[in-house]
Parts: structure tokens; sequence; C-alpha cells
């Protein structure tokens, strides 16, 4: 069954390291959903979230195989493990000014922040999981869209609440 | 602390890392490294095109189961390598592929010879790098010849900047390479031999599938040992000859698309398949969902990305082949295994009525057989030669036909099926084992492909054996036609090919031929003691094809046989 599954990948910090993975992915025809790349706090390791889709057989190869580059130091599969997930979405809608005060209501249950304002749209800022930013992206549309920014989704293992 | 220049660091980490010859072409910008090269004792191989170099490194790796190195120019000198470097990726060979580059200064400019060869090598190689720092060089070479040579070998190219290989830095021997990201299992889980000891305790119809893995590894003796202590039949692929005595009443013949009757009924009746070394490609495996139906998959392999690829197996064991079968049979010597069931003497008697039933047979006729020139070539030398062969036919003719006994004696390519892979193949073989007799076993379409490295053999005294199976056409795929595409013969049939003997002849080469089977002995017995190179050109039968055949995508079991 396919199945959403979001890896966490340590790497070296080197140039070529993201083609090699960008690569293997188009190479053996495995699927990319978002992907996000940026230092972590040891300055030589960078940390790679990536979701991904597949059913098990497929997952499993996606993870040895992307184990089995030389730059890859750690793949963990946060998927059926407790962890937190984010993801930063800029939007640009559509703010005439019968629906300001909706549209800022609608920001304001979601916690988001306007970061621009024009005579007929805001530059919304939101923060969240899939699901809100999902939930957020629904409620918007009717008023129209004009843009997106995504930065793809982030995540961390939740500690073992239990040991702490 | 001395200074050395970019240049003379790589030759002296080439020699800190064992090697004494290298293959390989000059150009622009890797003049430096020629000039210190003619300075130095290492031993280069001047080929004639660098896919040869590339192949000839490899062969020369097989053969003698060190790392095969090879330096070229920038350009075209490094695109030329990408076909020998994936014939190496496929196979898991250890070679060393170094590549001159434009100044790191022009890099990105479209400079002239200018290509970014490690950008097209990343899908092809175990690992690539570009070096920027001269500092950085002598770490590099170490680290690179650890990764080709460790874990699952492979092919490792080195990008070297020809400002990088000018200047100067103080040079000190690096230390062991420690990379946190890269530690092959080579000792593998004991839980799971102790299953795996268990399964073989209660199996009826045990199987050994042994592949490539036992090769590199030189997992031979431990694989034997194996097969005789517990009456465990042995098939292997097309990469695994030579890993299990073909002369052995155990051995089946090799499995797959062009196996033998007895080793694929056997896959497809065994209640255990003991899988070393292999990765279950397509032409093995047949339609994966009928492959070994009744058997228990043990898998061992030191790369646990073969595992669970293209078949599901039980019971997955990640090491090295030869440190696995040295823990498997140590643990079986302290088991009671029992007394041998009559079962699994029901299935070795089974086995051997396959093999009465159905053997591996030809029609002789009054033209020369392809067949027929390998028997009688494997008669001649005794079944000692090492063997590297082009691809098609002759490639399988050769793995049905000669019976090898030795892990490097059979010398072709498997996974990519690279055309014009023998006869640079045999320079190399034969540098690395001069007292042997090497034959690249030819087909009259793959031996143009890289013709010009006679020349190679003629110059250094490399005296490597040609069989042509000379058929006038693109043999497999004319056999592919005829059994499946009703004979439409699209561009299969060479209209024209050059005269092999007067070839062989203007290359400073010996040539011969034969058109009739009376004179095939006398053709092979007369290279076979020649001194120099020789092409032999053996005028084959037109329209021969391999048998059995499983066809693409069909169950294993279900092979024509005629």
């Amino acid at each position: 069954m396919t199945k959403k599954h979001i890896l966490s990948i340590l790497v070296d910090n080197e140039p070529g390291v993201l083609s090699r993975i960008a690569g293997l992915f188009s190479g053996r025809g495995y699927n990319i959903d978002s992907l996000c790349v940026a230092e972590t706090a040891e300055p030589f390791v960078s940390r790679i979230t990536m979701v991904t889709k597949g059913d098990s057989m497929i997952l499993e190869q996606i993870k040895k195989q992307v184990n089995k580059i030389i730059n890859v130091i750690k793949v963990t599969d946060l998927t059926d493990q407790e962890f937190v997930e984010r993801e930063l979405v800029l939007l640009k809608v559509n703010a005439k000014a019968e629906h300001r005060a909706e549209i800022l209501r609608i920001t304001d249950i979601f916690r988001g922040q306007v970061v621009d304002v024009g005579q007929e749209h805001f530059t919304i800022n939101i923060i969240g999981d899939t699901d809100k930013i999902t939930a957020i992206l629904t409620l918007l549309k009717p008023f129209g869209i004009r843009e997106i920014a995504r930065t793809g989704c982030i995540a961390m293992f939740r500690e073992n609440k239990s040991k702490s | 602390m001395s200074k050395l220049t970019g240049a003379q660091i790589l030759l002296r980490m080439l020699k800190e890392e064992g090697v004494d010859t290298i293959f390989g072409y000059p150009g622009g910008v890797v003049l430096d490294i020629y000039d210190e090269l003619a300075r130095t004792d290492l031993k280069h191989i001047l080929v004639r095109h660098e896919q040869g170099a590339v192949h000839a490194a490899d062969a020369y790796a097989r053969a003698s189961g060190k790392v095969g190195v090879c330096l070229v120019t920038s350009g075209p000198g490094a695109t030329n390598t990408v076909t020998g470097i994936a014939t190496a990726n496929m196979d898991s060979i250890p070679i060393v592929v170094i590549t001159g580059q434009v100044p790191t200064k022009l890099i990105g400019n479209d400079a002239f010879q200018e290509v970014d060869i490690v950008g097209i090598t990343r899908p092809c190689t175990k690992h690539n790098y570009l070096v920027k720092d001269v500092k950085d060089l002598a770490k590099t070479i170490k680290e690179a010849f650890h990764i080709a040579r460790s874990g699952r070998p492979g092919p490792v190219l080195i990008d070297l900047p020809k400002d990088v290989s000018i200047s100067k830095t103080s040079f000190k021997l690096p230390d062991d390479v420690q990379l946190r990201s890269y530690n092959p299992t080579y000792v593998p889980n004991r839980k799971q031999l102790l299953k795996v000891v268990d399964m073989i305790k209660k199996a009826k119809k045990p199987l050994i599938f042994s592949g490539g893995g036992v090769i590199l590894s030189r997992a031979h003796k431990e694989l034997a040992e194996l097969a005789k202590k517990n009456k465990i039949p042995v098939t292997s692929t097309l990469m695994g000859l030579g890993g299990f005595s073909g002369m052995d009443p155990l051995w089946l013949g090799m499995l797959g698309m062009h196996g033998t009757y007895r080793a694929n009924m056997s896959v497809s009746e065994c209640d255990l398949m003991i899988a070393v070394g292999v990765r279950f490609d397509d032409r093995v495996t047949g339609k994966t969902d009928e492959f070994a139906p009744y058997a228990k998959i043990v898998q061992i392999d030191i790369d646990p990305t073969s595992i669970q690829k293209n078949i599901q197996v039980h019971v997955p064991v990640v090491g090295d082949c030869k440190i696995s079968l040295e823990l498997l049979n140590q643990m079986i010597d302290h088991e009671d295994m029992g007394e041998l069931k009559p079962e699994h003497q029901q299935w070795l008697d089974r086995i051997d009525n396959w093999k009465k039933t159905t053997p591996q047979v030809y029609d002789q006729t009054d033209v020369i057989k392809p067949q027929y020139v390998i028997e009688k070539l494997f008669e001649l030398t005794k079944g000692e030669a090492i063997i590297t062969t082009e691809v098609g036919q002759n490639q399988m003719w050769a793995a049905q036909y000669y019976h090898f006994t030795q892990p490097g004696q059979f010398i072709s390519s498997g996974g990519l099926g690279t055309m014009g892979f023998g006869l640079p193949a045999a320079v190399g073989a034969q540098v690395a084992a001069p007292d042997k007799l090497v034959v690249d076993i030819a087909g009259d379409g793959s031996i143009q492909m890289n013709i010009q490295e006679m020349a190679t053999a003629v110059q250094y005294n490399l005296p490597v054996k040609v069989v042509i199976l000379n058929n006038g056409f693109l043999g497999m795929v004319r056999q592919w036609q005829q059994l499946f595409y009703d004979k439409c013969y699209s561009s299969t049939k060479f209209q024209h090919t050059p005269d092999f003997v007067k070839l062989a002849e203007a290359y400073g080469a010996v040539g011969l031929r034969a058109t009739k089977p009376e004179e095939v002995e006398k053709v092979l017995k007369e290279g076979i003691v020649c001194k120099k190179a020789v092409i032999m050109d053996f005028v084959v039968e037109p329209e021969e094809c391999v048998y059995p055949m499983v066809p693409a995508g069909a169950p294993i079991s279900k092979m024509l046989l005629v």
C-alpha cells in the first residue's frame, strides 16, 4: 500500500551531495513530494528532510539505496513514530474590502501573520504541519490565492517522554 | 618536510596503494602527470581508446583481485571512459579512474575539452571526487582506493584539475581512512546464520545459488565446503562462473535465460535456496512471481540493497560472502546434521536424471558449430585458460561449453552487457597474469567495437588469442528476431565484414581461419601455441541459436530446448 513517509537524512555538507540524492530518486523512478536542506548544528553536516511515497518494499529500497550513498551518514524514517512536523508557507491572497475581516479572522485562528498588505491583497505567513496548512489553504481558496511559496516539510523525533 | 606537486603525490599514493600498472591515454591536462610518470617504475599500458583502458583495468582487477587503475585526459578522454565505468559498476569491479580536468579557474566556463565528468558519472560510480585543492589529494586517493575495494566493490572516479596536479604542497602520508558515513558490514548476524543451519537440516531439496559476490570475496573454498559437506547441488549466475568447479558432480551449470535444463528445473523445484552473492537479475529470475516457488530463500550479501529488491527472501544475511560461509560451515560442524535424508538422495537422483534426459547438446553438421569450437577450446586448453568474452551468443556459448574451475577465470560483462569488452579485457587479464593463456571468445559484431586494442596487445607483446565465432550476424539480436519477430532480420546482417586474417596481419598479429569442422582443432592448436597475439576466425553456422532459452518474462521452468 502506498503511503507517505518523511525521511530525515543526515549528510556530509559538501557540494554535489544533494545531486547524488536527487539523482538516485530520478534514476530509480522514486517519488519526491518535498525536499528541504540546511546545515545542522554541526557545520560539516546537513539535514535533508524529504517527503516521499511508496509501498513498504519500495520504501525499504529507498532507505537502503540512500544509505548506500557514501556521503549519507544516517537515514531515519519518521513515519510510524512520534515526531513533530512543520512547514512554513507564504501565501498571497486576494483581499477586497468586504473580505478583509474574514481573511484576518481565519489567519488569526491559524495563528498566522500578515506580513505584507496592499489595496487588494494580504501576504500571510503560516507555520504548521501538513493538515493545518491544507486546512487554511482550503478556507482561503474561495477568496482567490494569487501565489504560494512553501518551504517543504521539516521534522524531528519527539524525545521519549517516559525517559525525561 | 619535502614539497611535492599534485602529479608527484598522485603517483606516490598509487605506489602506496600497491599499484604497479596503469592503463591510460595521455592528453593536454594530464601532461604533467605523464611527465612525472616517465620518471617512475610504474608500468603504463598505452591503449588505443579510453574505453579500452577502463575495460583493461577492469579485467586486470577481475583476474588479479587487485584494484585496476586508469588515467585519461579531460573532456572526450573522460567521456570515453563512461561505458567502461558503467560496466564495472554493474559488475561491482574495483577500479579507480583518474581523469584530468581543466584548471579550477576555468571550470564552468566551457573551456576547451571541459566536461563535468563528476556529474556525468555520479549515477554509474560507487563514488567520485573533484579535487579542488592539492592539500586534499593524498587523502582523496587513499579514500578512493578504500571505497573501491571494500564492501561491495565498485568504480571510483577522481577528477583532477590541471592546476592541482602542478601546485605543490608538503606531503605527508594520510592516516587510515575513517568514514563515519561508510562502514560495510562484513561479519553477519549469528542469529540469522543459526536459522540457516536449521533450514539446511530440515531441507529435502536444497540448492545453492551463487553469484559474482563469491568471486569478488574469493569465497570459492568456503562455498565448496558447504556444498560438498551437505551434498547441496550448486548453480550460479553468469558472474558466478568459476566460483564452484564446473567439473564437480554437484555442479548444475548456469541458471536463467540460457541456463541448463537441470539448473532451471532445480530452482523451480527446490525447497531451500541458499543465494550467495547474487542480486536476482531479471536474466536469472525470469518471471519473478514463479521464481523458486516452493523454496524458502536465504540470501547472503554484503550489500543490503541487493536484498529484497527483486525477490522476497525469508532469511536475509548481510555480510561478506567468505566470512559468512566460513561461519556457517563452522556452525554446521558443531551441529548434528543427521543422516542424509532419503528425500535428499532422491533429489540428487532426480537432478542426475535431468542431466541424462536433457543434456546440453547441439547438432553436428558439415558446417562448424560455434559450440564445437568452444568444446574443443576447453579440451585443448585443459580448462585452464582465462576466458574473456564479448557480449551475445559468443558469451552464452562460452558460459555453457567452457567449464570454469577458478574464480577470475571467466571475465565477462554480465550486468551491463557491453559489446567490445572482451578484447581490451583480454589485454588487461594478460597483463595481470602474464603466464596464463588468455582467450577472448568473440563474435564478428562485438570484436569490431574495440578491435583497435589489437595494436596494444602487439605493442606490449601480449599473446592474447581472439576466437571469433563468425556468423555474419549480430547473432543474439538475430536469434530474438528469428524466434519472436518472424525472422525479420532488421539490421542484424553484416553486408560487409573485414577479412579478420588480413586485419590481424595488418596489426602485426597472426591471423588464422577455419571454414570446416575438421580444420577447427588444427587452427586452435596452432593459435594456442603461438607466442604472439592471434586472431582465429571461425566461419560458423550463420543461424545457430543459443539453447535452452527462456523467453523474456516467462518463468525459468518454461524453456525452449531446441
